[in-house]
């Protein structure tokens, strides 16, 4: 995730704009068929969110992408390169450029927080002197949100939300242009979800990266996803802006989409339209101090929310 | 990726950066910086053609450690230079450690403490357990026979090849090693009073708790600490049912009566296998080795077996509840309590067999 400052002078070539191709996938657990005959691209710098019912295979598919969940057949391209039969230093190369984020921030028990977040810098630049490493990590950390004094904690003494972000920071370490996550909002309260949502899209205005959401929350799909894709039937059965999945007419998405939760989480986003950047501002805020429990230096964040 | 990898020049008291300021291809830059002639005063990035966090974070630290001037930024990078220097707060890694002999005496006192909450919450939840007796005396058709003989299975039944044949070796081992001993006394024929003596007495049983605390008692421990973890006990409670009655009692129950029955079975297999070592390497014939059996095992031998294996059986099995019990938190917790749980159990299993040798002396049962 680096941001051109000129116009990349090595014209980065054809179909580079999509970062992950998926393309005829097949999984399945013994007769069990999860996926089948699945395609789905993603686009270079944008927010995919991927919805679909309990047990339609989101994780399984994301553990495909990465390469934990061998699929049956079929092909991933991920940064142009097939991801089937490559040595262990190619697979290398290409996760030093992803980052991801598990359910349940999946941080190592034994380590600080800090010290999470270095593992994968440590890993790919062993040459890194110890203080520069310490400095990324920290300020890794204090812009996930967490305050800085949580470096030194260990996972087990933070909150589930802390340790989302704590995943983030780890998932964000190495600078990646892809950033895998796996129901980022689950289990937070709307404040702190709210605030995780406005923390990924600045991330992603700011560094240009390519996103791949996995959530159920309706808020987070209006909020910051460009496109949606839904996983039904086996496969990719749309993918999206939400208005286009809603002139659809498969019965799942539109009990999805116009369900109750649905038309309130879109409701909520035309409200919030309005008083959008000022939201923004506020939340960054909160990503910065609420957690931190220091209210003493808020000035400096001022200019917090307009990651733009 | 053609562009050429970080790199600077220094120019009197100007900095030029040229290159992709990206973590990948920094190289030994970060170094470099670290040791500049004389400290700039300027940063001319306007041969930087890519910038990430970290290579902002390089900027960023310039700017703060000896206040330069920066020039020929683009406004994305300057922005992302302005965002890091937001996030640049002082940081600590790991956290705060005692000196090692403070350290050291703190952890004394932790243990000690803990073994004291261990050895009172012991006893506090004997108690309990207790008082359920007691209720379930009362009223005795809250009694759960299935799970009770649900338990037999697993701590009897499915324990009988492994303890069999752990006693029939231990048999053959301790007559095998006793007659290499009394044979230079030409005493062999004593191998039979080794074996069966010790066996009953103390092998048997002793064997046989390891192996129930080892098999049991940790899985006791595992399977109660998950159902905490899982809010299962707590989902009991609400329901009204008392987790003590459905699942503490039924594995006391079967670990006490079970393990009466393992130990005689573990003694006779042992008598087994030292039986079939004298007939083989000693030339005792089985007839000869039941003979003398009967004449020098005295019965209280076999009592004292038979009477020290239920308590055995309800230590291992309330250790294993007990600790199961006091899980919490995480997965991790499960694993500490099943650890300790087997610890405590044989720990306090030898301990007792040691009075009870004491005991069973004094009172005449040599």
């Amino acid at each position: 995730m680096s941001v051109a400052v000129k116009a990349a002078p090595d014209a980065q070539a054809d179909g580079d704009d999509i970062v992950i191709r998926v393309h005829d996938l097949t999984n399945r657990f013994g007769a069990q068929v999860v996926h089948e005959h699945l395609d789905l691209d993603v686009r270079r710098g944008e927010i995919l969110g991927v919805v679909g019912g309990s047990g339609t295979g989101k994780s399984v598919l994301m553990r495909s992408i990465i390469g934990l969940q061998q699929p049956a057949s079929g092909e991933i391209d991920v940064f142009g390169e097939s991801m089937g039969d490559r040595t262990d230093a190619q697979a290398k190369e290409v996760r030093r450029r992803w980052g991801v984020l598990f359910q349940n921030g999946a941080l190592f028990s034994t380590l600080t927080v800090a010290e999470n977040v270095q593992v994968p810098i440590r890993e790919y630049y062993p040459a890194l002197d110890q203080v520069l490493l310490d400095e990324i990590a920290s300020y890794k950390i204090v812009a996930t949100g967490l305050p800085a004094e949580s470096s030194s904690k260990f996972p087990s003494e933070l909150s589930g939300g802390m340790r989302k972000r704590a995943g983030l920071a780890r998932a964000l370490a190495i600078d990646p242009e892809l950033l895998f996550l796996d129901e980022p909002t689950a289990g937070l309260d709307p404040i702190g979800a709210e605030a995780f949502d406005a923390l990924i899209k600045a991330l992603r205005d700011l560094l240009g990266l390519t996103v791949f959401l996995i959530t159920h929350d309706l808020d987070t799909l209006h909020a910051i996803c460009d496109r949606v894709a839904v996983l039904a039937d086996k496969r990719v059965v749309a993918v999206g802006t939400i208005e286009e999945l809603l002139a659809l007419d498969h019965p799942w998405i539109q009990e999805y989409f116009n369900g109750p939760r649905g038309r309130a989480a879109a409701q909520s986003k035309e409200r919030g339209m309005i008083a959008d950047e000022e939201r923004r501002a506020q939340l960054m805020a909160v990503n910065r101090e609420a957690m931190s429990g220091e209210i003493g230096a808020t000035e400096q964040n001022e200019d917090g929310g307009k990651a733009e | 990726m053609t562009a050429p990898a970080a790199d600077f020049t220094q120019d009197d008291r100007t900095l030029r950066f040229t290159g992709e300021w990206t973590l990948s291809r920094l190289g030994n830059v970060p170094a470099r910086l670290e040791k500049l002639d004389g400290a700039p005063d300027t940063v001319d990035m306007s041969g930087v053609e890519r910038i990430d966090t970290v290579g902002a974070w390089l900027v960023h630290r310039l700017r703060r450690d000896h206040d330069v001037r920066i020039e020929g930024a683009s406004e994305k990078a300057d922005d992302l230079i302005q965002k890091v220097g937001q996030v640049d707060r002082p940081f600590q890694i790991k956290p705060d450690e005692l000196p090692s002999f403070q350290r050291s005496l703190a952890r004394i006192g932790k243990s000690t403490i803990t073994a004291g909450h261990t050895v009172v919450g012991l006893l506090a939840f004997f108690g309990e357990t207790l008082i359920a007796v007691w209720q379930m005396i009362l009223n005795p058709k809250r009694f759960r026979g299935n799970a009770v003989i649900r338990q037999f299975e697993v701590v009897g039944v499915d324990a009988l090849a492994i303890v069999g044949l752990m006693s029939f070796l231990i048999g053959i081992v301790i007559a095998q090693q006793g007659a290499i001993q009394l044979r230079q006394f030409g005493a062999e024929v004593y191998t039979i009073n080794l074996v069966g003596r010790l066996t009953f007495r103390e092998l048997g049983v002793l064997m046989t708790a390891i192996m129930v605390a080892g098999r049991s008692g940790s899985a006791f421990a595992a399977q109660i600490g998950s159902m905490r973890l899982a809010e299962e006990v707590d989902a009991m409670r609400t329901l009204g049912l008392s987790p003590m009655e459905s699942l503490v009692l039924p594995r006391v129950t079967a670990a006490i009566l079970m393990m009466p029955v393992l130990a005689f079975y573990a003694a006779m297999m042992a008598l087994i296998g030292g039986g079939l070592f004298s007939w083989f390497a000693l030339n005792l014939p089985p007839v000869t080795f039941v003979a003398r059996i009967r004449e020098v095992v005295p019965m209280t031998d076999v009592y004292q077996g038979l009477i020290k294996a239920p308590v055995f059986g309800l230590i291992i099995s309330m250790a294993g509840c007990f600790q199961g019990m006091q899980v919490e938190g995480s997965a991790e917790s499960v694993g500490l309590r099943t650890t300790s749980a087997v610890v405590q159990s044989i720990f306090l299993v030898i301990v007792l067999d040691a009075f009870f040798a004491v005991f069973f002396a004094s009172i005449g049962w040599i």
